[in-house]
Order: C-alpha cells, then sequence, then structure tokens
C-alpha cells in the first residue's frame, strides 16, 4: 500500500519536474513546485509560513478554541494571573485574555487582508499606467506618488482617520491611502524593464490597445514582485494598526483588537505587567512570521534582489 | 554618465530646454521638484482638512446659533469662496507662518509648534546617534564575517527591529528598567525639581542645560532621555545596521580591495580605510532617511514616555478633535520629512565626484 503511494508521488513529481512540459499547465505547475522545493528549504520562511498559516487557522477557529467569551465580562475575577482556567491571566474588566488574543487574530486578518485588497491594485494601476505610456502621464502620476510618500506613513494616517474619524473601517481605508505609493513605485520600475522587449511590440503590432498590452501582459509580470512587496509589509500594516488602536483611534471597545489591548493594560502597567505584555507578544510573532515569509518568497519569486539586501 | 543627466533632467520638467550651466539646472530642477511636492503636501492637508464631518462654523458658534450668524461666521472663515480660492488663502497663510489657532491651547498653532518641536529633535537626534554609532560597526562586522555569528545576530536585530510594536518595546522598557530595576528616571523630560529651572535658549534641555552650567539638571535630562532614546534609536540601528552590511558587501566584492590586499595593506585598514570610506557616501542618505522615519516613531515613543514633542502634541490635539493643530503638525512632519530628503540629496552630490 505504501509503496503504491510512493510509486503515485514519484510519478507526480516526474511529472511536475519533467524538463519537457507537454502543455502550458504542465510547466506552470512545474515551475510552482521547483519554487516550493527551494521555499522549503529555507527553515525560517517555513517557520513564517508555519506562523501566518497558524493565525489563519485561529481567526477562523477563534469561537472553537476561545474558551471563554473574548467580552464577557467577570469583575470578580479581574487582573488575574496565568493560571489553568485563565491561561494569559485577565484584564481589568475581568476578561480573559486568551480569548480575547484569540477573537483579535480575526481584527488583524482582516485589516491586513483588506488592506493588501485595497491598496496593491491601486498601486499596480498607477504603476504600470505611468510606466508604460510615459511622458506627461507618468510625469503626473509619479508626482502625486512622491507626494504620498512625503508624508511619514503614520502620521499620514492619524490625519486621515481625524477627519473620517475613528473607527477600524476608517483605520483600514487610511493604512491603505498610505501603502500604495510603494507599489506603484515597483509596478512602474517592473513596466519599464518590459515595455521595450520584443513580445510587447510582437503584441502591439497583432493590434492591441494599450489597456490590453497593461492588462494582460505587464500586470501579470509585476505580480509576483508586488506579492513580495505585499507580504513584506504585512508587518508594517499590522503595527501601523496596532499604533492606531493603542492610540485609541483604530478598533474601538470593545473589540479585542491588540493594540487596543496594550493601551487598556498600560493602565495597570506597574502592577498587573502581564495585561500589556501579552498582546505585545502577539502582535510580535504575526509580524516576524509576516517578515520571515516575506522573506522566504522573495528568495524565491525574486531572486534577482538577493539575500537579505 | 547620460543615464544621469537624464534622470535630473526628467526630474526637472522643463528645464532642459534652457541652455543653463550644469550645476545651476541641477539645483533649479530640484527646488521646483520640492516645491511641488510642498503644493502637493499642502494640498492634501488642505483636502483632508475639508473632508471632515466636523463643522468647522458649527463648532465655533454651537448648533443652535441663528441662520444669520451661521452664515456671517461662515464668510469671517471665507468658507463661502469656491475651493480653489480657499486652496489659495491657505497656502499664502501657511507661508505667511498662520496655521490657524489651536482650540485645545488657543495658542497660534505655530507657536505651539515651535515649542513641542525642541524635544522632538532632541530624542530624534540622539536615537540616530545611538543608531548611527552602534549600527554602523555592527554592519561592518556583519559584512566581514558574513554567514558567521555576527552576520545572524545582525540579521536577528534586523528582524526584531522590523517586527516589534514601539511603543510596546517602550512599555517594556519602563516596567524593566524603571518599574523594576529602577535604573533610570520614569517618564518626562526633567524631574520636578529641575522644572523651569533652566531659561529656554534652544528648547534642546541637553544644550540649554549646559548653556546655563546647570550641570545637575543636564545629567538629570540626560538620564531621562537615555531609554526612550535607545528604544527609538533600536529601530534606526536595525535599519541601519542592514543596509550598512549590504554597502559592504558590494564593496568588499570590487578589485580595488584585492589590490589593496595584494599589495600587503592590513586587513583592518582595507575594511575600516579602504572599502568603509567608499560605503559613507550612500550611507548618508539611509542615515537622513532613518532620521526622517524616526520622526514617525517618535509619535508612539512619545505618548509612552509623556515626551512633551511633536508627536505627543499631534496626538492630544486628534483626541480632542482640534483640527487645526493635528493638520498643522502633519503639515510640519511632511515638511521636515521633504526637507531631509532633500538634504540628504544634496549632501550625497556634494560628497560623490560621479554625482556632480
Amino acid at each position: 500500500m505504501s509503496s503504491r503511494s510512493e510509486d503515485f508521488s514519484a510519478g507526480w513529481r516526474a511529472w511536475l519536474l519533467s524538463s519537457s512540459p507537454a502543455s502550458r499547465r504542465q510547466a506552470r505547475l512545474g515551475r510552482l513546485y521547483l519554487g516550493w522545493l527551494a521555499f522549503r528549504g529555507n527553515h525560517l520562511a517555513m517557520l513564517g509560513l508555519g506562523v501566518v498559516l497558524g493565525l489563519v487557522i485561529l481567526a477562523i477557529f477563534a469561537p472553537v478554541i476561545a474558551p471563554y467569551d473574548p467580552n464577557a465580562q467577570v469583575l470578580a475575577d479581574r487582573l488575574q494571573f496565568f493560571s489553568a482556567q485563565h491561561w494569559f491571566g485577565t484584564d481589568d474588566l475581568g476578561r480573559d485574555i486568551f480569548s480575547r488574543i484569540v477573537h483579535g487574530s480575526r481584527l488583524t486578518l482582516y485589516i491586513v487582508i483588506l488592506v493588501a485588497i485595497i491598496a496593491a491594485p491601486i498601486g499596480l494601476a498607477v504603476g504600470t499606467t505611468a510606466g508604460y505610456l510615459g511622458g506627461w502621464v507618468d510625469k503626473v502620476l509619479m508626482r502625486i506618488t512622491d507626494i504620498f510618500l512625503a508624508f511619514p506613513k503614520l502620521v499620514l494616517a492619524l490625519a486621515l482617520v481625524s477627519a473620517l474619524g475613528p473607527g477600524i473601517e476608517n483605520a483600514i481605508i487610511a493604512i491603505a491611502v498610505t501603502s500604495w505609493p510603494p507599489y506603484a513605485r515597483i509596478a512602474r520600475a517592473e513596466t519599464l524593464t518590459i515595455r521595450n522587449s520584443d513580445f510587447i511590440s510582437a503584441v502591439r503590432l497583432q493590434g492591441a490597445g494599450r489597456l490590453r498590452i497593461i492588462w494582460s501582459h505587464i500586470v501579470p509580470l509585476c505580480t509576483s514582485s508586488l506579492i513580495v512587496r505585499v507580504t513584506l509589509d504585512m508587518a508594517g500594516i499590522i503595527l501601523i494598526a496596532a499604533g492606531l488602536g493603542f492610540l485609541g483611534l483604530g478598533a474601538q471597545p470593545p473589540l479585542p483588537e491588540w493594540g487596543a489591548m496594550i493601551s487598556a493594560g498600560r493602565k495597570v502597567l506597574l502592577t498587573h505587567w502581564w495585561v500589556a505584555t501579552v498582546p505585545g507578544i502577539a502582535i510580535f510573532v504575526v509580524s516576524l512570521g509576516f517578515n520571515l515569509l516575506g522573506d522566504g518568497l522573495r528568495d524565491v519569486l525574486d531572486p534577482k534582489s538577493g539575500g537579505q539586501g | 554618465m547620460t543615464n544621469q543627466t537624464d534622470n535630473l533632467s526628467r526630474a526637472g520638467a522643463g528645464f532642459r530646454s534652457l541652455s543653463l550651466p550644469s550645476p545651476l539646472r541641477t539645483a533649479l530642477s530640484l527646488v521646483s521638484t520640492v516645491l511641488l511636492t510642498f503644493l502637493g503636501l499642502l494640498l492634501v492637508t488642505f483636502i483632508i482638512g475639508r473632508v471632515m464631518p466636523i463643522d468647522p462654523v458649527l463648532a465655533i458658534v454651537g448648533d443652535r446659533a441663528p441662520e444669520h450668524v451661521i452664515e456671517r461666521v461662515r464668510e469671517e472663515l471665507g468658507l463661502n469662496l469656491p475651493l480653489y480660492q480657499q486652496f489659495v488663502i491657505y497656502v499664502w497663510n501657511v507661508l505667511q507662518g498662520d496655521l490657524g489657532v489651536s482650540v485645545l491651547t488657543a495658542n497660534p498653532v505655530i507657536d505651539d509648534i515651535k515649542n513641542v518641536f525642541p524635544a522632538t529633535l532632541e530624542l530624534a537626534t540622539v536615537a540616530t546617534l545611538f543608531g548611527v554609532i552602534l549600527g554602523v560597526p555592527m554592519g561592518v562586522l556583519a559584512a566581514v564575517y558574513q554567514g558567521r555569528w555576527p552576520d545572524q545576530v545582525i540579521r536577528v536585530v534586523g528582524l526584531l527591529g522590523y517586527s516589534i510594536p514601539v511603543f510596546w518595546l517602550g512599555l517594556m522598557g519602563l516596567l524593566l528598567f524603571y518599574a523594576t530595576w529602577d535604573l533610570v528616571p520614569g517618564p518626562g523630560r526633567l524631574d520636578y525639581a529641575y522644572d523651569g529651572l533652566i531659561d529656554t535658549v534652544t528648547g534642546v534641555i541637553l544644550i540649554d542645560a549646559a548653556i546655563a552650567g546647570e550641570w545637575d539638571a543636564f545629567w538629570n535630562a540626560a538620564s531621562h532621555l537615555v531609554l526612550p532614546a535607545s528604544i527609538l534609536g533600536y529601530f534606526s540601528l536595525a535599519y541601519i545596521s542592514r543596509m550598512t552590511r549590504s554597502f559592504m558587501l558590494e564593496q568588499l566584492n570590487q578589485e580595488y580591495i584585492t589590490t589593496a590586499r595584494v599589495k600587503g595593506v592590513p586587513e583592518w585598514r582595507v575594511v575600516w580605510v579602504h572599502a568603509l570610506g567608499n560605503v559613507w557616501v550612500p550611507l548618508v542618505t539611509v542615515i537622513a532617511l532613518s532620521y526622517a522615519n524616526l520622526l514617525e516613531g517618535s509619535v508612539l515613543t512619545e505618548i509612552v514616555f509623556s515626551w512633551p514633542g511633536l508627536g505627543y502634541y499631534l496626538t492630544q490635539s486628534l483626541l480632542n478633535a482640534d483640527m487645526n493643530a493635528v493638520l498643522g503638525a502633519t503639515m510640519v512632519v511632511g515638511a521636515v520629512f521633504i526637507g531631509i530628503n532633500l538634504l540628504s540629496d544634496l549632501l550625497y552630490k556634494l560628497l560623490d565626484p560621479r554625482a556632480r
């Protein structure tokens, strides 16, 4: 039985690693598999992948994993130290910190995914358009990008949130608005290197319009470096979101957002240190996971940028 | 070289046609770029100020005011004018240093910012010094011992720097070094005993105390500064050491290094004089960038350490919906950011003969 399944997987591997793929799909899957093999050899990147997958699982099964309701206040049990009942203790309102951390993973994931979904396409559209069209379009778009880059991210996000009003949705919008310029820069740089290639000229001679060339020939080639950059930025997004939460401008109470939890724990820091310490460790572990994953992806998808420069 | 001039003329939209001497043209294009960026910065703060849901008129007269009062105040504030006229007035006011009046402190925002800015400057400068003094040698060692333990240490330092929330590290620092071990004084810039003892000359307490010869106050201020500055400095250390490492690796693989080694130059001289000497130029840009980034980190650090700087002012105004102060502070931070970038550009051109 086991030998049969080994034969089976060996057959798959041979099919994937075939040097003369029979179909486009085989070639594409083969490349993916090679990338995976390279990625798997990088222990730190695998650790990062594990952390990120762990976060996703935690978020999906939060109600099952968390032993208590994250918002249930038991004032008699407030500010308890670690115990078998409360693994990470309780906060100043007697809420179980472990349950709040588990449910907070949903907010973290929600923020990160939404920011990526909003910011990456904006950056991609601006960058590829500027890079391909060139001329005054390029100048105008890149000048706008530079203006947004002229603000420190957190400060611009603060100003935006103060105008839009505090809350998790507005925090997401503010972070997305501050996150797209580097993506536009990357997409533009990639576009500049490919816009004069022969295959683009070939497509153009076949009569493809500008939009079609950008959308179906340039955008796909920009995505891999963009994915790397977005993954590397995830940690930064988490840190900014936590910073906004810490200042009381992100997720509002009683939402168990990690940054807001640190802010609440700050009031009792000197007497009950764990209330602020535990959420910070959660933020740190998740950011580290995304950083390691991003580093690993960069080595696989974008080998020309090389090493850990 | 052609690439260089091409880039410059592209940046200086429109100056190509004028046949000016090259350094002048470079300077002009740089200035025009900076002015455009600054104008864009003002446009962004202007738009943020206009989309906010709080009606500035209602904020002044209250929501029970009769119609004609609302109308009059609206005219006094210039809010009845078309948007582009409002923007021109706004730019004009900013250029004259008028950022409006803070609702919270009842002072002109520009005066408030003048008061708080030195505190941020002091914090960020000491933090950057910390980052440079430790980060550059660490980066050099990592490059020399590539792949061995000093390199791994730098890698870990960098990863931690990119993954730890700065405000949490500040809280942990207070918890350990202040509350548990009592090695440093608590939040604030000075002990109460020294409050108001020193005349404000520059606003940077270390300098003011030294001018006044109040060495007790000087050491007290320094002891207050140590923890926040090293926590903030850790993040610039992480960045500077990483960049130094990659610049050094690039240099150490060049042929002139081999030449130097072959002709018998001692290894320490090859590394610390020949290679590092060529790394300083790009490193200046990195240090300037990290200095600018500290403005951002200082917002959260100042909150944690009750440090009365620009970040503290910004967030206090934010929490009190003091829009003039928020936009003024945001604008100043953006302007400083642009200024530092311009400065690092100019330094690069000054230091690197190839870029002249």
